[in-house]
């Protein structure tokens, strides 16, 4: 119940996210390397777009509405509100020892060949193991593991380090992550990393029955339908 | 829905009002240690109060992190303001002679300072990064006196929570509350990168408020008032950010 919960809010929290981050990156869509970067400065790499500021040299002769106040405001509120969810599904994961019986893979998967075996059976478009509906696979497992334990806080990390105070307070967290716009363009990247895995997520999903899926995410209920054994 | 029994009914109802009990603490106790940002209502009201109050618990006396002189970028960008008047330009004319900060409100001796009487504080210097909203920055030598000195000077009341500056520019202005106010790094700048400071970069006077973004550092600062309540500033907002949708606490 809580797992589906905090899904949920996440989702809402996510999307949130990735609105009000694409806004804030339109006010300056060029990104840097090391400590410093600005208009006057050459950028690692910039994106074609145009921007919300006349005074970014974007190529093109006009300038986008600025939305940057409340996409700001925003995408801090929706951070909170997953750091709380994330803190309240973390908690109760453990508690629930939802991750060692759902997410760890079991002892007998622990190996490269287990997770070889799920792309053998992936790429020969095999049917699924009549268990695998109840449970997931060591691939889906390894990657919900990366996301939760490895994204989720480094996306938080490379956000804050770009806060002033949160640098005055905590230096060397945005020392060893190389300076203040490479962890701009960390942020950038680890959010692309996560839009990739919702991409393929809702595409499994799709592929496994969206309706029956969907619903057993939001009810908890498996409908009893030829997928389950 | 028979299977919700009467213990998760009742342990749901006993977590529901634990949340509510612990919510309408939390916020009390924010309110009695000053906690709650000018900008705390409307929608994003609860995010904003939660990054003030995160940031006030945490990083009220940490330093903002200064590099090393090597480090000063070679292309620090100076952000458009609108066009300056006649009357900047004519102060522009004699050097800015005639330019002077007033400090005034809820301190026990206002004053009047030149831009000379200035220079008379103990005169520092910090190497510190301007960071955008946007998202760009630079590092450069910002030289000038702390605010706290001249404060200390006119002697801000006990019952002060903010500070209000005021650019020559009209419409231009923001405040910070006393802590930040008497931060030693906030300081009120009259020199950048071994000059003086130029015109593009807030000359001959810019708050410099390097725990926070770009656009607190109010430039061309002409009055300083101190202040018990944001109520009768504009909006009641705390600066003119605000009110299109910024945050009046820049430190995230």
């Amino acid at each position: 119940m809580l797992v589906r919960v905090t899904h949920w809010i996440t989702v809402i929290a996510f999307f949130a996210l990735l609105i009000t981050g694409i806004e804030i990156l339109i006010s300056h869509p060029r990104f840097y390397w090391g400590e410093t970067g600005n208009s006057g400065t050459r950028p690692l790499f910039s994106i074609p777009i145009p921007s919300s500021r006349g005074t970014v040299p974007s190529g093109y002769n006009y300038v986008l509405p600025d939305q940057n106040g409340w996409s700001r405001a925003l995408h801090f509120e929706a951070s909170w509100l997953l750091l709380f969810t994330g803190l309240a599904y973390g908690i109760a994961g453990l508690l629930t020892r939802h991750f060692r019986r759902n997410l760890f893979p079991p002892p007998a998967d622990r190996n490269w060949r287990a997770l070889r075996d799920v792309f053998t059976s992936y790429l020969r478009r095999a049917p699924p193991d009549p268990a695998q509906s109840c449970s997931y696979n060591v691939v889906q497992r390894t990657t919900y593991l990366l996301v939760v334990f490895v994204l989720f806080p480094l996306v938080f990390w490379t956000g804050l380090a770009m806060s002033l105070a949160f640098e005055s307070a905590m230096p060397f967290a945005v020392i060893l992550l190389g300076g203040r716009q490479s962890a701009r363009t960390e942020h950038f990247f680890l959010s692309g990393l996560l839009v990739a895995f919702l991409v393929v997520h809702v595409a499994m999903i799709i592929l496994a029955g969206f309706k029956n899926r969907t619903r057993a995410m939001i009810t908890g209920r498996v409908a009893p339908t030829s997928e389950r054994p | 829905m028979s299977d919700i029994s009467r213990r998760k009914l009742i342990t749901t109802g006993i977590a529901a009002a634990a949340g509510f009990a612990g919510l309408a603490a939390a916020s009390g106790l924010a309110r009695r240690y000053e906690l709650i940002p000018p900008d705390s209502g409307g929608i994003y009201g609860p995010g904003e109060t939660l990054d003030y109050a995160a940031h006030r618990l945490f990083t009220t006396h940490s330093l903002a992190r200064e590099f090393p002189r090597s480090m000063i970028s070679k292309e620090p960008f100076a952000n458009e303001t609108d066009p300056l008047g006649d009357a900047f330009k004519r102060h522009q004319a004699t050097g800015f002679s005639g330019w002077s900060l007033s400090v005034d409100g809820m301190v026990a001796r206002p004053a009047s300072f030149s831009l000379a009487d200035l220079k008379t504080f103990p005169i520092h210097n910090q190497i510190t990064e301007v960071a955008c909203e946007e998202g760009w920055s630079y590092i450069a030598e910002w030289i000038g006196t702390p605010l706290a000195n001249v404060l200390n000077t006119v002697g801000v009341l006990p019952q002060a929570r903010y500070l209000v500056y005021f650019s020559f520019q009209p419409h231009w202005w923001d405040s910070i509350d006393i802590a930040d106010a008497l931060h030693p790094q906030t300081f009120l700048t009259l020199g950048m990168n071994d000059s003086d400071l130029l015109v593009p970069f807030g000359g001959p006077l810019r708050l410099r408020v390097p725990r926070q973004l770009g656009y607190k550092s109010v430039k061309y600062i002409t009055r300083i008032t101190a202040t018990d309540s944001l109520k009768h500033f504009g909006k009641g907002l705390g600066s003119e950010g605000p009110e299109f949708g910024y945050a009046w606490y820049g430190g995230i």
